[in-house]
Order: structure tokens, then sequence, then C-alpha cells
């Protein structure tokens, strides 16, 4: 399957590095300043009538054609935490790949008995056990094996030098399949229904800008246009506390490998990388997450996979159908071919 | 239970009515006045965010569903037309010829204003993409199409007495229509059958689960409504093998989507029972039943043929729009993504793998 997907070891030119995020949810303040950015330098519109949510500080909502950055919140409860910290240790316990953290865990001095690690340790954390807020930059995940890349019919999708999934706006004619192919729901196709002008909000009356791209899908693309100049993306240039990182893949992966050790040393038994797994159903994502609960609480799939991976089996069952229906036309004509 | 001293104000509380299996009532809703049992606690092992979706659902509207439609009638229009064609069935051929082109070319305009850019339309056959669905199916229509084309021209230009001034070209036309009637033929089935892998080559759940049983139940709609606008456009003693596809037809159809729903993951096709795609898909299944018995033991009589066709065109119709928008459905609501997801990641953790999480532990 990989010879006949555009995968970012199948690309002809090998002079750039795989370049990605590394997001580390573990220190995001929800500040937004990556949203802000991306819109701001992508001149993105705005993508609702500055509606509340009503459901937590998050009023963006998700990602999608016209928001390339999303800050998902999440406020839990001290069980939800404990929860958090439960499934964390099963994934420890499950001798995952890469094997992060190292042999002197305390984690593993005490599986079973919740609080003590937390307690037992000097280095914890200041820590509120009664609640806490999760809060997390999405993005698109650039994936190693691309959903949306692999059934765009138009060839406006394709993989860059640096091995990013990146729109052809003049070339995608809005079909809207990638859409559907994306695992994560990143990609979407831009209306044009909800960028009218404000004005009651614009202090500049008169022109607007026409909104770029409607009709065709619009998703991250890294930034292409600074990569290409050697500069940081808008959102990890712009994010204060280093939560969005931006390097070479391979760095990344190794940095957050080395995050997730040291929190769970300090007893967050709860983090967890997202993306880091290059077995995964998506070959491994361009963008790493670290993530202090089940993906699902922050909105990412628990288990992924690239539709494409099962595209022969389906080309074969419907290659069966077909016959099927040449083999029914047939014996309807000799059954009810005679006069 | 008493929580503040204030509660002791309030008058006593009715007894509660016990509402069991009341039908059509959903759990959730409270009373606007506070009577009634709200449940605090979100359904175990599911949690989400705010209840908003993961995946995206394509922008795929009504027109797609039209054209599903149209392509399997296309389709098998022209499987009928080239056995017409090889039978020596005059009217069944010419009927099947043109209803196959103006069939796909109805649906061709459907699936362009589907597009969020139609002037773009061409840069469809821009690629020819393995990996995509829509590329190898936008070729199999245009080839499909071409031939189609040709034949039907041909057909029509029988029909107006050789009226049109083509000259020397109606040789060429007349020696072309058959060739390219098989030519028709031989992507007719692959056009039936490729819409259903452009459904299951997606993060849709529905669509994504029904993915081994989805193509058996497109070509069998697709070969049913073609049998019925045959039974419905052909005289009966020309339209025999229309009304043996139609019977065929909805015979597979019937079976095929019992079999597709019974292999899919149980949450994943829910919302092929639920709501509105539930009801489509239900009187889908009534017309189809009913449509398949008319046409055969009433196919003999002209005006039972054509309302039994009528019944398996619409039954056919309705097969697409419930397919559609059940995965439309399932992509709205986060439970369908993340429940399978979660289950098959569970069950494979019990099996021992463990290389292929994408949620590691370092």
């Amino acid at each position: 399957m990989r010879q006949l997907t555009e995968a970012p070891d199948h690309i002809a030119h090998h002079e750039h590095p795989r370049k990605g995020f590394f997001t580390d949810t573990s220190i995001c303040i929800g500040c937004k300043a990556c949203e802000v950015a991306c819109k701001e330098w992508n001149r993105n519109p705005h993508d609702s009538a500055f509606e509340l949510l009503e459901s937590s500080y998050d009023n963006t909502g998700s990602l999608g054609a016209d928001t390339w950055r999303h800050v998902a919140f999440v406020e839990q409860s001290g069980q939800q935490i404990e929860q958090a910290r439960e499934s964390g240790r099963a994934l420890v316990s499950l001798g995952m790949p890469g094997i992060g953290p190292p042999a002197s865990r305390p984690s593993s001095a005490a599986p079973g008995i919740v609080p003590s690690d937390t307690a037992s340790s000097d280095t914890t954390p200041p820590d509120t056990p009664e609640f806490r807020w999760l809060m997390s930059s999405d993005v698109c995940k650039h994936c190693t094996n691309a959903g949306c890349l692999d059934v765009c019919p138009t060839g406006a999708l394709f993989r860059t030098e640096f091995g990013t999934v990146v729109v052809q706006d003049d070339v995608c004619n809005g079909c809207g399949t990638c859409v559907a192919g994306c695992p994560f729901g990143v990609i979407e196709r831009r209306s044009d229904g909800i960028v009218a002008p404000k004005t009651e909000r614009d202090f500049t009356p008169g022109e607007q800008a026409a909104t770029r791209n409607v009709g065709v899908a619009q998703k991250c693309t890294l930034c292409y246009d600074r990569m290409v100049d050697d500069q940081t993306p808008a959102c990890a240039q712009a994010c204060p506390t280093t939560s969005i990182k931006y390097g070479d893949r391979e760095e990344m992966v190794a940095t957050a490998r080395q995050r997730v050790a040291e929190l769970q040393t300090q007893g967050m038994s709860e983090a967890r990388l997202y993306g880091a797994n290059d077995f995964d159903g998506v070959g491994g994502t361009g963008s790493v997450f670290l993530l202090l609960d089940e993906p699902e609480v922050y909105g990412l799939p628990p288990d992924p996979r690239v539709p494409t991976a099962d595209l022969p089996q389906m080309f074969k069952r419907a290659g069966i159908a077909a016959a099927g229906m040449l083999a029914a036309t047939a014996v309807a004509f000799v059954a009810g071919g005679r006069r | 239970m008493t929580v503040t001293e204030f509660d002791s104000y309030r008058p006593p509380e009715p007894p509660r009515k016990r509402r069991r299996g009341g039908k059509g009532r959903r759990r959730g809703a409270g009373g606007a006045d506070g009577s009634r049992e709200m449940p605090m606690v979100p359904e175990p092992e599911f949690t989400s965010y705010y209840g908003r979706p993961v995946v995206k659902a394509p922008p795929w509207e009504n027109p797609i569903a039209v054209y599903f439609v149209l392509g399997g009638v296309a389709g098998g229009s022209s499987l009928l037309a080239l056995g017409a064609q090889l039978a020596d069935l005059p009217e069944l051929r010419r009927n099947s010829r043109i209803s196959a082109v103006a069939a796909a070319g109805v649906g061709a305009i459907a699936l362009v204003t589907d597009l969020g850019r139609p002037e773009r339309f061409l840069n469809m056959l821009r690629t020819i993409k393995l990996t995509s669905p829509m590329s190898l199916g936008s070729w199999i229509l245009a080839a499909f199409s071409t031939g189609a084309g040709v034949a039907a021209v041909s057909e029509v230009d029988r029909m107006t007495d050789c009226r049109a001034p083509l000259g020397p070209l109606r040789k060429v036309l007349r020696a072309a229509e058959h060739p390219a009637g098989v030519v028709a033929a031989v992507f007719a089935a692959p056009l039936a059958a490729y819409t259903a892998v452009l459904l299951s080559d997606t993060a849709v759940p529905t669509w994504n689960a029904a993915r081994e049983d989805l193509p058996f139940v497109f070509v069998s709609s697709a070969a049913l409504a073609s049998g019925g606008l045959g039974i419905i456009t052909t005289s009966v003693s020309q339209a025999r093998p229309a009304r043996a596809l139609a019977v065929l037809g909805a015979a597979g159809d019937l079976v095929a989507t019992q079999v597709m729903e019974r292999r899919m993951d149980p949450v994943a096709a829910e919302p092929l029972h639920e709501g509105g795609p539930g009801q489509t898909l239900r009187w889908s299944r009534r017309l189809v039943a009913v449509g398949g018995l008319g046409a055969l033991l009433g196919g003999g009589n002209r005006i039972v043929a054509a309302a039994s066709g009528a019944a398996l065109l619409a039954g056919s119709a309705l097969t697409r729009f419930g397919v559609l928008h059940a995965g439309l459905n399932s992509a709205a609501d986060p439970r369908y993504t993340i429940e399978p997801q979660k289950r098959r990641l569970a069950a494979r953790r019990r099996a021992g793998i463990t290389h292929d999480s994408i949620t590691t532990a370092g």
C-alpha cells in the first residue's frame, strides 16, 4: 500500500528532513495566541458570528476550514483525574514501543495504590487534587499515511518536500472527498455563508477583503510559505509557553519521549504521547502531542485508521459485486430472453 | 434526601410515576419543572469533547445521492442494452441505450452541482489516482459516457429516420455503435459498484463499517432500478430480460442489505435504523419487495409492470438516500466514531497486540 500512497518516505527529493510539531499540552495555558497568530498569518476568515458555545472557555469549537489551530478546554473533577492516571498506568504496563520512562520510575513501585503516586514524591509539581483544567492546541496531524491526500481525485493535495500535506487552492474543485477521508476531522470545505461583513463590530466601515478560497478544501499547511524561508510556523512562533514546538519530526518525537518520561517520573502517570508511534493506523503523525488523558477527552479519535489501508480489500469486494452484476444480467437474458 | 434546611419548606413531592418502555420518549430530557428524574452521569465508557463530532461529514448533499441512483441506472441499462444487442431485441436495446446516456448525463450534472467550485469539474480528469475512488470513478464515468453516448446517438438517429445531415459520418456511426455499446457495458458494472467504495473509503463510521458488503447492496440496487426502468419503457414482449434482472436485483438487494447490517459493527450500524435514514431505508425495502414481487408475478401486464418498475426505481433511490444520510448522521455523533474505535483497540490489546496504538506511554 505504501508503494501506492504518497507517504513521506516515498517522495523523490530528500534535501529536507520531515518537519513537524510537538504540542506539549502539559504546559499549555489556553491563551489561544496560536489560534490568533494562525488566523492572522493565513488570513483565515472568522468562522462564526462571535457566538459563545456555552460549554467551556473554548468558543472556537473545533478545527475546520477557517480554524487551523484549535485550543481545547476541559475541566475535570478529581475522579476524572484518577481515571486518567489509571488509564495512563495501564498504557505503561502494556509495554508499548519506545518504552519511554526509565526503569526507576516510582509509579511502578506501587501499582494499584492510587494516592501514593503524588504523595510520596518530592518532585511532585503543584497539583490541585479536586479539579484540573486541560488545555490542548489541536492542529492538522500531517499523517504519514494521510487519508485526505490518498482520496483527493484532482491531485490538489500533495506531499511537500518537508513531508507535510498541503492543498493547492487553485487546483482543488471542492469535491469534499478529503473531508470524509480524514480520520481526525481536520480538513473542511470553506463555505461563504458565515463570512459576511460584521457591520456592528467592524470599526472600519467600507471595504472588507473578499474571503479567499471559498468552496475549496482548507486546512493547516504547517505554514508552508514560512517554512520555505526557514521561518517557524506562526502558531509555534506565537506560543508564549513553548507548548507548541516546531522542528525536525525525529527531533520532536525524541523531545516528546523525553518529556513524557520526565512527567512520569514526577508521578504524572496520566501523561502519554499521541501520534509518536510509526506503527499506528496512520503510520505516525507529523504533529505529535503529549496528552494528560485519553485522546477522546480532547476530541481526538482513540484509534484512527487511514481508510486507504482497507482500500485493496474494498476494491476486491467491489470487483466481486460487479462480476455478480454481470452474471445476473447474463442469467436474466438466458432466463428471460426466450420469446 | 434533604440537602439544606430550606428544603423543609418544600411541599411534599408527588410520588414518581415509573414509565417503563415508554416508546418514543428519549431519555435525558428532564422535565421543565425539574420533577422528572434527570440522568446525572453520562453513559459510561464513552467520553467525548462536549459531544462534538470527531470526524467531519463530507459536504455531500442530495445531488450526490441522485448521482448514485442515476449512475446505477445508467450502468444497469447499458448492460441491458448490450444483452439486447446480442439477443436481437431492438426495442429493449434502443430504450436501454437512451436510458443509460440520459441517466449518466443527469447524474454527471448532479455530481458537478455538488462541487464547491463546479467550474473546475474538469480537474477530476487531471490525474489518474489509484488510491482515490473519486478519481477512478470520474474516469469510469467519462469512459462509460463516451461509449453510451455514441450508441445512443445512433439510436436517436435511427428514431428520427436518419434526418440529421450526417453524410458519410452516418456510416462511421453505424459501424461504431455496437463496439461503443460494448465499451459502455465494460464500464457499466464498475460504474454501479465504485460509488460504494467511494463511500466506504472514508472515516465516516457507518460507511466505513459497511465496506465489506456495501458494493453488493449498490450493484443489486442498480440492477433492480435499471430492470425497473426497462419494464416501464419497453413493451412486455421484449422486456422479459429486464423483468428478470429486476427480480434478481430485488432479491439480491434484500439479502445483501440484511447481510451487510448483520456483519457491521452494531454501534456503527445504528444510524441505518434510526431517525429519518432508518425510515427511508425501511420504505426502500418495502418498495423493493413490492416492486420485485409485482415484476415477478404481474410483469405480463403492462400496467402492473410499469407500477412495479416505478416502485423499484423509488426503492433504489431511497436506498441511496438512506445510506448517504445515515453516514452523514454517524459522522455528526462522536459516539459512532469513538465507541467502535475504543472497542477494537481494547480487543487488540486483549489479544496481546500492543504495538499499533496511536497512544503510547513513551
